[in-house]
């Protein structure tokens, strides 16, 4: 059964109250390493929503009409990975055919995404919460908003810190760090509007 | 061997993948508020890597360049699933606190990483030490932000109450500590590393 809860609440627990990056720690690495410019790391976290979505719209109606009557739990990984991979692959041939704008903006990110854990991480929230298709969707666009939310705020702090003296060894991802624990503790502000989660 | 013994001490110290290749940080940032969960996770991490770099060079020869990656996900996650059918089977309480943390030790950029860069070039021996030391170092970084989060944030280690009385430092079990203490871990180490280099460079 899925959980009681409003797919609009969970929509904005997962934008605040349990942010990807700030609260669940995932996509980490190519938060830390694509978060210089502020142009690139937009174009980042919209590739990253864009999958999250309809790679786990896609995980979701695997589980709960492969995976789970033919009783392959113990194959999810294997399964949820490669059709991440596939998905990938597809939206690039699509994407790079009929929208190539889009590709050119988006393009270069769609490989990197493949391993980007906030992918796999979200789909085994969904299937561990549980999720009916609706909770499933918005709170993968939930989360996706949160991440692109997150990594644009990091590129614009680095980016006006550019020019800042920093003390040996704290410049690159230390610094990175600080400030994302110090937007993580913003974050835990929200922390009071939901119950859940 | 002395050579298996570099490639051992390197992955612990000069090349940690944690705090000097800034590679597998999802898993290191989320489960170290408790240090059983760090240590379990390190465990499971040094085992997947060191088995994964062994199979894969063994497979070296046999794998088309052009499904490479396709084929040393699949090992990746065939280990990820031996660890995560031990913990539910021996460990369920501790398999359920680290939830979709062990699924992810397949995205986890160290064993990828390993296989990249080691595994793909050397013979079957190194790369399993490699493989299995790059998790260890790894293992060694988590028990040192558990221990600095766990010990503050509850008073307890490996949840044991030490009977310590003052004031529990809260923030330090919820996620930005996380970000904190390993923003300082890693100024700490790469401002040695800056000296050291600089003391090369001089004499």
């Amino acid at each position: 059964m899925a959980p009681n809860i409003s797919p609009l609440v969970i929509f904005i627990a997962s934008i605040f109250t349990s942010n990807m990056v700030l609260a669940n720690f995932l996509g980490m690495c190519s938060y830390l390493a694509i978060s210089s410019e502020y142009k690139t790391a937009s174009g980042l976290g919209k590739a990253v929503t864009l999958v999250l979505i309809i790679t786990n719209v896609a995980n979701w109606a695997i589980y709960h009409y492969v995976i789970e009557p033919l009783g392959l739990e113990y194959l999810q990984y294997i399964i949820f990975i490669m059709v991440i991979a596939a998905i990938v692959q597809i939206l690039e041939l699509f994407m790079d055919r009929y929208m190539p704008d889009l590709h050119a903006n988006l393009g270069v990110f769609l490989p990197l995404i493949t391993v980007n854990c906030a992918i796999l991480g979200a789909t085994l929230f969904q299937v561990i919460r549980n999720y009916s298709f609706l909770q499933t969707l918005l709170f993968n666009l939930g989360s996706g908003i949160g991440w692109w939310m997150a990594i644009i705020m990091l590129a614009a702090i680095r980016e006006k810190m550019g020019k800042a003296k920093l003390p040996p060894g704290l410049a690159g991802p230390g610094i990175a760090f600080l400030i994302t624990g110090i937007m993580a503790l913003a974050f835990v502000g929200f922390s009071g509007i939901f119950p859940v989660q | 061997m002395a050579d298996l013994k570099v490639v051992a001490r390197n992955q612990i110290t000069k090349e940690n993948q944690v705090l000097r290749q800034i590679l597998g940080i999802c898993s290191s940032l989320a489960v170290t508020n408790l240090m059983m969960n760090s240590l379990v996770m390190g465990l499971g991490v040094a085992f997947v890597t060191g088995l994964s770099s062994f199979t894969i060079s063994l497979l070296n020869k046999l794998i088309p360049q052009r499904i490479r990656m396709l084929i040393q996900t699949f090992v990746i996650a065939f280990y990820v699933i031996l660890v995560n059918l031990f913990l539910q089977a021996y460990m369920p309480d501790i398999s359920k606190q680290l939830g979709p943390y062990v699924g992810l030790i397949i995205t986890n950029c160290i064993i990828m990483g390993r296989a990249e860069a080691f595994a793909a070039q050397n013979p079957p021996l190194p790369a399993l030490v490699d493989g299995f030391f790059s998790g260890i170092g790894y293992l060694l970084v988590l028990l040192v932000i558990s221990f600095i989060r766990e010990f503050l944030g509850f008073g307890t280690l490996f949840g044991i109450d030490l009977g310590l009385n003052f004031t529990r430092w809260t923030l330090m079990v919820m996620p930005p500590a996380a970000f904190f203490v390993i923003a300082i871990l890693i100024w700490f180490t790469s401002a040695r590393t800056i000296k050291a280099e600089q003391k090369e460079r001089s004499s």
